[in-house]
């Protein structure tokens, strides 16, 4: 498979904010990945630098092969949708779409005009005039629409309601599925789109922490909860994630699959194990808590 | 939507199981076609390729084959060997679980044999 992205030790810092320090991963192509990570994490310096609209203190980016800095034949290949998207004044819906149409070479305008009914968006209103909900709508609108080889989502479903965001899902998922492409999802609400999402990358404190499979992730944790003794003796040289004390009891996160050897080794000792949501493992992962607890038990 | 689908296990065994499940209530039947990968996408809402692996995975245990062009079909002779797996997991999942349950509680074997007995009976 080739990569559409590659990153090796990409720095970027803000005086004396170290935004994004050393980070490398690269992006394969026609796969969907989440960029996931805390507010401030560093996601949305590591998409502007992709796209090209800020530059990296050091380190190397390539996105298809070439530098993006202002490179036309690799921008116009990317489509980037951010929640901060500004627009010319006295824009209206309309006018957005046309311009979108020029810029992106796999334009589909029959299916953006499906998408605009789809979400029932007012084409004739002023970008300003818009509600959050909507610019966020507009903004999917011209993500899914423009098919761009690499298509990157920031924060896309701010002041989107349920019914909205379900129609997002649906439609990216029936269209990359009959255009595949690479689409990078970035967001802290990891929950509801945990199950799009083939790859994923955890950015926390400008380091990269994370860069798996996103099955693989799936039950690679699992919680014991019992007596705190009997809970200790169960952790002991296991990779511990979280220890919360409850009363008496106390709730452990280990690192393992949760396997019949596990199981027999928890009931043993009267213990019950619980499942831990990849949403919950990327918490403990990004809380700060980690390093130090693993310290504590060596 | 939810659909029932378990986030916190890996969704590629779920989709198997699920198919799986079908087969063996007869609802598939052998030789006929299963869904496409990105029905199965759509329907659950989850990446096409989640739902690809979990196809292949009966692919490769023979109960599930490819026909070129067409799609994914179920292969003969899959449920017998799907009723046979289930059968040996349901002495560790449920006749282990259930003696090791009433050993906790102090109940006897022959207790457990007049459950079962008395439970057919009103059946």
């Amino acid at each position: 498979m080739s990569s559409v992205v590659e990153v090796r030790n990409l720095t970027k810092s803000y005086g004396s904010v170290m935004a994004v320090n050393q980070v490398s991963f690269s992006i394969e192509a026609g796969i969907i990945y989440g960029l996931l990570g805390r507010n401030g994490a560093g996601k949305t310096t590591i998409m502007q630098i992709l796209t090209a609209q800020l530059f990296a203190n050091s380190g190397d980016v390539k996105v298809f092969g070439e530098a993006p800095f202002e490179n036309s034949r690799v921008l116009s290949q990317i489509c980037f949708v951010k929640d901060s998207q500004k627009y010319p004044k006295n824009y209206r819906v309309i006018d957005v779409l046309h311009q979108a149409a020029i810029f992106f070479p796999h334009w589909d305008r029959e299916f953006a005009f499906a998408l605009i009914e789809d979400f029932r968006l007012p084409l004739s209103r002023r970008m300003k005039a818009l509600s959050r909900g909507m610019l966020s709508t507009a903004g999917i609108i011209v993500g899914l629409a423009s098919r761009a080889p690499l298509t990157i989502f920031d924060e896309p479903y701010l002041g989107l309601d349920a019914v909205a965001r379900g129609i997002f899902y649906d439609r990216l998922l029936e269209d990359y599925a009959e255009h595949p492409r690479t689409v990078i999802l970035s967001t802290h609400l990891i929950d509801e789109i945990s199950r799009l999402l083939e790859h994923i990358l955890v950015i926390d404190q400008g380091r990269l922490v994370l860069d798996e499979e996103a099955e693989a992730l799936r039950g690679r944790a699992f919680a014991v909860v019992g007596p705190a003794a009997k809970v200790d003796i169960y952790t002991a040289g296991k990779e511990l994630l979280d220890r919360e004390p409850f009363g008496g009891l106390v709730s452990a996160t280990v690192m393992g699959n949760g396997d019949a050897s596990d199981r027999q080794h928890a009931e043993a000792l009267g213990l019950e194990l619980a499942s831990v949501s990849l949403q919950q493992l990327i918490v403990h992962l990004t809380s700060g808590k980690y390093e130090r607890k693993a310290v504590e038990v060596r | 939507m939810e659909y029932l689908i378990d986030e916190n296990r890996p969704i590629f065994v779920q989709i198997a199981e699920r198919i799986e499940n079908d087969i063996i209530a007869g609802e598939l039947s052998e030789e006929s076609q299963v869904p496409s990968t990105n029905q199965f996408a759509s329907f659950y809402q989850i990446n096409p390729a989640t739902a690809a692996k979990g196809v292949n995975l009966l692919v490769d245990q023979g109960i599930l084959y490819k026909k070129r062009g067409l799609g994914m079909y179920v292969a003969s002779g899959a449920r017998a060997k799907l009723l046979e797996k289930r059968r040996e997991q349901f002495f560790e999942r449920y006749v282990v679980t259930m003696l090791q349950e009433a050993e906790k509680l102090g109940i006897t074997t022959e207790q457990l044999t007049e459950m079962i007995q008395r439970k057919v009976k009103v059946r």
